[in-house]
């Protein structure tokens, strides 16, 4: 496969350690950004193409410019690695094994956005790699990287998906329960505490150093058109090898598939998800689209967090629909009414259809709800929800029909 | 601190009794509570402390109970029912006294294709309890829980603090010894 640039120090059992970074060039980044003007970083990061690794696939640069000019108060920067979307597992990874190339991106990108403080929000089940990052951000106060006009405030979540949206991570971060907020405002406008804050994803960050030492065009010229870099695809499911995979953004699914191993279970592919649980599912035929943001916009679907979840033939999809819908009906934070309602009700029409207790009409329900409620609600969570109601069934309809009764 | 604020300084928290549990008093200790105002002073508002130092008192008193939840909105100078809220919403927080270990199985999507719902179904046999419940020895609290991410490595489980993974019925009968 091509450069790895995300997963460069994974190899080394002490990666994790000031040491080791340092001694794989760690830090250097940071050394040449310090002589570099704030905004010209930013100029860097837009030109390298870096778009959000996150789910939205915002572009980077072009987010740290929104901080208002004029602001004069302190603005924040806030990591999300509070990551949940089912299927995806690559923040662990670099929050485990590269801690510190996580806090140089952070020294960097608060350099590009004068900010002082920055957040590191962990969900909370992640013990291992809070342990391991709070442990590489002692060494780096030791070191004095911190604490010399940038500070880092480690902060734990307490279990709840919606906090990986980023107005609801915020409102959790405010010492409240993690309801999402509407936007406009956008956080760099008034985040955290009030204050413009940068919301960014950990792999996102991690991108940061290797833009500032090699270059921006380098970068660019890794990826697509439109996307820079290479990104970290997490692979799961029905493959012979399961793991994290580092590949240029426009690698086809069907290439990320076979670098997994291939599909196991029947060896005979069914469906994929290609971008966390809440990405619309693509089905055998489909998978020869590229792995970049546009690439599975076009094809209908989301590239997301990069979660690829590989469904053989012998798995059932409305069994697979039925686990998500319950994940959904779960999570819902229950602001708003279409969100709360129908995740609860399309949940129980699914699970019923998969106990052999559908009615005829439930799939034409289903549908017609989830399609006048995409859109309607505050946050992007329920449309993360509509993508899978919609092309599961869609895509797999006579598999429904068949377990429902006279269907 | 800046802006907003609350002030803790002109409150004295109360020290109360557990009523539910009298072998609890809901009180920190002087080390502790240096401890939340070093927290307290770490955001931008004191508030922002909220979830650190609810984490702390799940760890010092087992669980948070509505004397913990009142003792540490007076820490915060909130009302008891936003730190109720608070508590209600997140699933980390455990409103009433768990078993001495926690055995959380995912059953999201990955998961389930490799075989969460054995899994589950082994536990309920080994332990006789259904997910949500506590074995009547307390030895373990048994709950299922959306994806954990680490789907490489399904289907698998958090028991305490630590992930397992790749799981099997056998594994699971190694671990549940395991637990004291
Ligand atoms: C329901 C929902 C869940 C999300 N979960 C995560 C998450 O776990 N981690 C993450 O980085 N972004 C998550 N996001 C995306 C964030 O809202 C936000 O776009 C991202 O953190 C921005 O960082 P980026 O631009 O670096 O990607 C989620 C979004 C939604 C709507
Ligand atoms: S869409 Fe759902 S999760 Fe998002 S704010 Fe509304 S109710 Fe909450
Ligand atoms: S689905 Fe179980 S860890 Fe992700």
């Amino acid at each position: 496969m091509a450069e790895i640039v995300l997963m460069r120090n994974f190899s080394n059992p002490e990666s994790h350690t000031l040491d080791a970074y340092r001694a794989s060039g760690g830090y250097a980044a940071w050394d040449r950004a310090r002589a570099i003007e704030p905004a010209a970083i930013t100029e860097e990061v837009k030109k390298a193409n870096l778009r959000g690794l996150g789910g939205a696939g915002f572009p980077t640069g072009t987010k740290w410019s929104f901080i208002p000019k004029t602001h004069t108060g302190p603005v924040y920067l806030v990591v999300n690695a509070d990551e949940g979307e089912p299927g995806t597992f690559k923040d662990r990874y670099l929050l485990e094994r590269d801690p510190h190339a996580l806090i140089e991106g952070m020294l960097i990108a608060a350099r590009a956005i004068r900010c002082t403080k920055g957040f590191v929000y962990i969900r909370g089940e992640y013990v291992e790699p809070w342990r391991r990052f709070s442990a590489a951000v002692k060494e780096a106060y030791d070191a004095g990287l911190l604490g010399q006009g940038f500070d880092v405030v480690v902060h734990r979540g307490a279990g709840a998906y919606i906090c990986g949206e980023e107005t609801g991570l915020l409102s959790s971060l405010e010492g409240k329960k993690g309801w999402p907020k509407i936007k406009p405002p956008f956080p760099a406008i008034k985040g955290a505490f009030g204050q413009p804050t940068i919301v960014n994803n950990v792999e996102t960050l991690c991108c940061v150093p290797p833009i500032v030492t090699r270059g921006a065009e380098w970068f660019a010229g890794l990826g697509t058109k439109t996307q820079g870099g290479t990104r970290m695809y997490s692979v799961s499911g029905r493959v012979k090898k399961p793991a994290v995979y580092e590949a240029p953004v426009s690698i086809t699914l069907r290439r990320l598939i076979e670098t997994a191993g291939g599909v196991s279970g029947t060896g005979r592919l069914k469906a994929v998800v290609p971008g966390g649980g809440s990405a619309a599912i693509l089905s055998a035929d489909e998978i020869d689209v590229t792995m970049d943001v546009d690439g599975l916009k076009a094809a209908g679907s989301m590239i997301g967090s990069a979660g690829v979840v590989v469904m053989d033939e012998s798995v059932s999809i409305p069994e697979a629909l039925m686990v998500l819908a319950r994940f959904y009906a779960h999570e819902s934070c229950g602001q708003c009414t279409p969100c709360r309602e129908s995740t609860g009700w399309i949940y129980k029409m699914v699970h019923r259809i998969v106990d052999g207790r559908g009615h005829k009409e439930d799939l034409d329900t289903i549908l017609d709800v989830a399609k006048r409620g995409a859109g309607t609600t505050i946050c992007a969570f329920y449309d993360g929800a509509v993508g899978p109601y919609i092309s599961y069934i869609e895509k797999f309809r006579s598999e429904f029909e068949a377990l429902i009764p006279h269907g | 601190m800046t802006d907003g604020a609350p002030s803790t300084s002109n409150r004295t928290p109360a020290v109360q009794a557990g009523l539910s549990d009298p072998a609890t008093i809901v009180s920190f200790s002087e080390a502790q509570l240096g401890e939340v105002r070093r927290l307290q002073s770490v955001y931008p508002d004191a508030r922002g402390a909220l979830l650190p130092v609810l984490h702390m008192a799940q760890e010092t008193f087992g669980y948070i109970s509505l004397e913990v939840e009142e003792y540490v909105a007076a820490l915060f100078d909130l009302s008891p029912a936003h730190v109720h809220e608070v508590v209600t919403f997140y699933t980390l927080y455990f409103r009433e006294r768990p078993g001495r270990h926690i055995v959380a199985v995912c059953h999201n999507l990955s998961c389930h294709l490799a075989g969460a719902p054995g899994i589950i179904a082994h536990l309920k046999q080994k332990l006789g309890v259904d997910p949500g419940e506590t074995t009547a020895d307390r030895r373990v609290t048994f709950l299922t829980v959306e994806c954990l991410c680490a789907c490489e490595a399904a289907p698998m489980a958090q028991v305490d603090d630590r992930y397992e993974l790749n799981l099997t019925p056998e594994k699971i009968d190694r671990l549940l010894e395991g637990l004291p």
